[in-house]
C-alpha cells in the first residue's frame, strides 16, 4: 500500500515536534553538579581522579545535600575534545563543569558552548592572585573570560644521563642550536644502538602534542624577533604561509625520522605513544632525548602508578635552543587547561562554587604539585614549599620568561591539524619537505577562509 | 467485497455496507486499512527517514563542531570541495581497491571455492572447516580487528612465522596497509559467502550434474556451464551484500591502522570520520557520507541488473 500524502505529512510534522522536544528542557538534578574531565589512557595514572575525588569530598561536606558527580572521559587528547564538543551541544548531555584546553577554548567560545564567567569572577577575591598571562589565556576576542586556568606549563628537553654517559656525552648537556641536538642523537645511535636516540612527537595520532611539543618548539626557534609569532601575523590578523622557518622545522622532523634518530615510524604514529614514553621508555632508560612538557613527573610521583622518585637523578633537563642559537637562545611554549562552565549547564552557580573550592590556595597548591604544573597564582608561586616540592619546578618556572603562547584563535585547532598532517607526511616519507609545506599552505587557506599572508 | 473484509471489525462492515456505491467509501476504506500500519510508519519516519533527511540537509551546510557561531546553507560547496580534494579522491580510490580486493575477489571467490570444496569433503572435515570459518565471522568487528592487528604488527605472529622460515619480515601495517586490512576483511567476511554458496550449491539437482558428467564434461566445464549459471542469482545477492558491507567497514580498519600511515589505508568511512569529528567539519563529513551512499547505490544498480537478466 502506498501512503497517501496527508498521513505522511502529519507524520513528518509529528517527527519534527518530537525531535524539537528532545532539544529543550534539562534532565539534570538541581542538587548535583556534573564534572567532565580527561582521564589518562594509562590505567595506573590517576592523578586527576584522585585530586577531584578529594575536592568532591570537601565540597559535599561543606554543602550538605549537594552532590558531585564526576564524569571522566577516557580518551586520547584528540578524541577527548570531540566527545566533549558533542556533549556540549545539548542540554541533555552538557555537564556543569568541563576541563578545557586553552588551545581549543576560543573555538568553543565561538560556537557558543561556554558561559562568560565575568559576573562570578567580579565577586571572587582570589581572582586577583592569578597572573595576567593566565587570565588572558581564557579570554575571548569579546573581552570576556570563559575559564579559570588551573596552571600552565613549559617545555624543554629531557635526557637520560645514563645513556649520555655511555655515549660519552656530558651530564650537564646543553645544546646551543638544532645541530647540537641532532649530533647528540647521532652519537647515541652509534654508541648505544639498542635505545631510541630521541623523540619528537609527530603526526595526527599524537594530536596537539605533535603540534606544540614537537613542531612549535622548533618553529618558534626559527623566528628572529623574540615576540614574533611565526604562525600568525598579529598586525594583519592573518596566518602565515610559505615561511622558510616552517620548511626548516619540517626538515628537522624529516631528518629525525629519515636518519632513524627517532622512534620507529609506526610507534611514533601510535596514538598512545605519549603514554608509552612516560610510562615505559623513559623510566626503563630506553630513550635518549625527549622533547616534552614540564608535567612529566606527575606520572612518577609517589602513589601514581609508575612510581619513579629517582627520576631527578636519572634524567637531565636542558632548554630547547633556537635554530642557530639566535637571540634569545631558548624556546618554550606554554599552554595549560582551564575549568569552564558550559552555556547549557543546568547548575552553573554550583559549578563555579566547585571551581572556587578547587582554587583555594591550599587546594591549588596541592594540584600544582600533584600534576607537576607551573603555578599561575602568585601566592602559590612565592610559597617556598611549592618551589621545593619537586626537582624541576624551578627549571621550568624559569622558562616562563622565554615562553610563547599559541595563537589560540578559533581557527587554531584546524591549523594545528594541518601542521600535524604536514609532519606526518615527512615522518612517513610520503611527501618531501617542499610538498608537505605546500600542502600546509593550501590547507591553511581553506581552513582560515583565505586569511593568509605570505612571509 | 464484504467477504474479503471478514477480518475487519463489525462497525466497519456496517459503514462499508451503508455507503457502498458512493465514492467516499473506497477512500475511507483506504484510510481504515492504513490504520494498522500507521504505528510502523510513524516509527520509520521518526527513526529512519527523519535522521536521513536531517543528514541530507546538514550535507548542504557548513556546520562545524567547534569554532563557528552559526552554520549557514552553502549549497553544493561541500561536494565541490570534495571533488577538488586530493585526500577525498585518494579515499575513493582506496575504497574501490579495498572493496574489489576484499569483497569481490576475496570473500566472494574464496567463499565459493570453500563451499564447492566442502560439498565433496567428508562430514567431519566439513563440520570442522565450517566451524572455524564461521567463528571468524561471529567475532565482533573490534575483536577481529585487534586479532589481525596482533597478527600483522611488527612483533606479530606473521613476522614470527616468517622469521622461523628465514624469510624477510617487515612491518606489514606500515608497508602494505591496504593489503593488510583487505586481508583482514577477507578473513572476517568469507564465512558469509561460504554459507550463501553452500545453500545455493545444495539446490542444484544431482541429475543435471550427473547428466553433464555422462556427456563427458570435466570438473571445470561443469563448474562453468552448469554450476555458475544455476547459482547466478545467489552470486548477485551475495556480491551485493558483501560489497555494501565492505564499503562501510570502519571498525576493522580503525583498530588496525586508523587509516594510516599517512592516509594509505584511509577508505571513505575513515575519511568521513576524520573530516567530521577530528577536523570538526560535520557538514563536509556528512556530504562525504552521502557520496559514499552514491558509490554504494552504483554498485547495487550493477548487481540488480545482474540479477534481472535471464540466461
Amino acid at each position: 500500500m502506498r501512503p497517501t500524502p496527508t498521513p505522511l505529512l502529519v507524520a513528518t510534522l509529528l517527527t519534527a515536534t518530537a525531535l524539537t522536544a528532545c532539544g529543550s528542557g534539562s534532565g539534570s538534578d538541581p542538587d548535583t553538579v556534573e564534572i567532565s574531565y580527561k582521564q589518562s589512557t594509562d590505567n595506573s595514572v590517576r592523578v586527576m581522579d584522585k585530586y577531584l575525588a578529594d575536592i568532591k569530598t570537601q565540597f559535599e561536606k561543606a554543602n550538605p545535600g549537594k552532590k558531585v558527580k564526576l564524569v571522566p572521559i577516557k580518551a586520547p587528547d584528540s578524541e577527548y575534545y570531540t566527545k566533549l564538543q558533542q556533549m556540549l551541544r545539548s542540554p541533555k548531555t552538557a555537564p556543569d563543569l568541563v576541563y578545557e584546553d586553552t588551545f581549543l577554548i576560543n573555538s568553543d567560545i565561538t560556537s557558543g558552548y561556554l558561559k562568560p564567567l565575568d559576573p562570578y569572577l567580579d565577586k571572587w577575591d582570589d581572582w586577583g592572585q592569578f597572573i595576567d598571562t593566565a587570565k588572558s589565556a581564557a579570554q575571548a576576542e569579546d573581552g570576556k573570560t570563559y575559564g579559570v586556568p588551573d596552571g600552565t606549563d613549559t617545555r624543554g628537553l629531557w635526557f637520560d644521563k645514563g645513556i649520555f654517559k655511555e655515549a660519552g656525552l656530558p651530564a650537564d648537556w646543553q645544546p646551543r642550536n638544532w645541530d647540537d641536538i641532532l649530533d647528540a642523537a647521532r652519537t647515541i645511535k652509534e654508541k648505544v644502538p639498542d635505545v631510541t636516540p630521541m623523540n619528537v612527537y609527530t603526526g595526527k595520532p599524537a594530536g596537539e602534542a605533535a603540534t606544540m611539543q614537537g613542531f612549535e618548539m622548533l618553529l618558534y626557534g626559527t623566528a628572529t624577533g623574540a615576540t614574533e609569532s611565526p604562525l600568525y601575523d598579529t598586525g594583519s590578523k592573518k596566518w602565515i604561509t610559505g615561511s622558510q622557518g616552517f620548511k626548516d622545522s619540517l626538515q628537522f622532523v624529516e631528518t629525525v625520522f629519515k636518519e632513524k634518530l627517532g622512534p620507529d615510524v609506526s610507534d611514533a604514529l601510535d596514538p598512545n605513544f605519549a603514554t608509552r614514553v612516560r610510562g615505559e621508555l623513559l623510566p626503563e632508560g630506553k630513550l635518549g632525548i625527549n622533547l616534552d612538557g614540564s608535567w612529566l613527573p606527575q606520572d612518577w610521583l609517589k602513589g601514581s602508578g609508575h612510581e619513579w622518585p629517582e627520576w631527578s637523578e636519572k634524567l637531565g633537563l636542558a632548554y630547547m635552543p633556537t635554530q642557530n642559537g639566535q637571540s634569545p637562545g631558548k624556546v618554550s611554549m606554554s599552554g595549560g587547561w582551564t575549568w569552564a562552565v558550559p552555556s547549557k549547564a543546568a547548575n552553573p552557580d554550583m559549578a563555579f562554587e566547585f571551581v572556587k573550592l578547587m582554587q583555594t590556595k591550599a587546594n591549588a597548591q596541592k594540584w600544582y604539585i600533584a600534576n607537576s604544573g607551573i603555578a599561575v597564582r602568585t601566592d602559590v608561586a612565592e610559597d617556598p614549599a611549592y618551589a621545593k616540592a619537586q626537582p624541576g619546578i624551578e627549571f621550568f618556572t624559569d622558562l616562563v620568561a622565554n615562553t610563547h603562547y599559541r595563537p589560540a584563535y578559533p581557527a587554531y585547532p584546524k591549523v594545528s591539524t594541518a601542521i600535524q598532517e604536514a609532519m606526518e607526511g615527512v615522518t612517513t616519507g610520503d611527501s618531501s619537505v617542499t610538498e608537505a609545506a605546500k600542502g600546509y599552505d593550501e590547507e591553511l587557506k581553506s581552513v582560515t577562509d583565505n586569511q593568509v599572508i605570505k612571509k | 467485497m464484504v467477504v474479503s473484509q471478514r477480518g475487519a471489525g463489525p462497525g466497519e462492515r456496517t459503514v462499508v455496507g451503508k455507503e457502498s456505491g458512493s465514492n467516499r467509501a473506497p477512500r475511507l476504506r483506504t484510510l481504515t486499512r492504513a490504520l494498522p500500519v500507521t504505528p510502523a510508519l510513524v516509527i520509520l519516519v521518526l527513526f529512519l527517514a527523519g535522521p536521513i533527511a536531517y543528514c541530507a540537509y546538514i550535507a548542504f551546510t557548513d556546520l562545524q563542531l567547534t569554532g563557528q557561531a552559526e552554520s549557514s546553507f552553502t549549497g553544493f560547496d561541500n561536494f565541490r570541495t570534495a571533488f577538488e580534494d586530493d585526500a577525498f579522491l585518494n579515499a575513493v580510490w582506496l575504497t574501490l581497491v579495498f572493496t574489489f580486493l576484499s569483497s569481490i575477489v576475496g570473500q566472494n571467490t574464496l567463499g565459493l571455492a570453500l563451499a564447492a570444496l566442502m560439498q565433496r569433503a567428508s562430514k567431519p572435515i566439513r563440520t570442522l572447516t565450517g566451524g572455524i570459518v564461521v567463528t571468524a565471522w561471529v567475532l565482533p568487528e573490534v575483536v577481529a580487528g585487534f586479532l589481525l592487528y596482533a597478527f600483522f604488527r611488527r612483533e606479530g605472529t606473521l613476522n614470527a612465522i616468517l622469521d622461523w622460515l628465514h624469510l624477510p619480515s617487515q612491518n606489514w601495517l606500515f608497508t602494505l596497509p591496504i593489503l593488510a586490512v583487505s586481508f583482514a576483511n577477507v578473513w572476517r567476511g568469507t564465512a558469509f559467502s561460504m554459507l550463501v554458496y553452500s545453500a545455493a550449491l545444495n539446490e542444484i539437482p544431482k541429475e543435471i550434474t550427473e547428466a553433464a558428467e555422462v556427456d563427458g564434461a570435466g570438473g571445470w566445464r561443469r563448474m562453468w556451464h552448469i554450476t555458475l549459471p544455476m547459482i547466478r542469482r545467489s552470486i548477485g545477492t551475495n556480491l551485493m551484500l558483501n560489497t555494501l558491507q565492505t564499503l562501510s567497514v570502519f571498525g576493522l580498519i580503525w583498530v588496525m591502522t586508523r587509516g594510516g600511515p599517512g592516509n594509505r589505508s584511509q577508505t571513505l568511512p575513515l575519511f568521513m570520520y576524520e573530516q567530521a569529528f577530528q577536523k570538526s567539519m560535520i557538514g563536509y563529513g556528512t556530504a562525504v557520507a552521502l557520496l559514499l551512499l552514491v558509490v554504494g547505490s552504483l554498485f547495487s544498480l550493477v548487481y540488480l541488473r545482474l540479477l534481472r537478466t535471464e540466461v
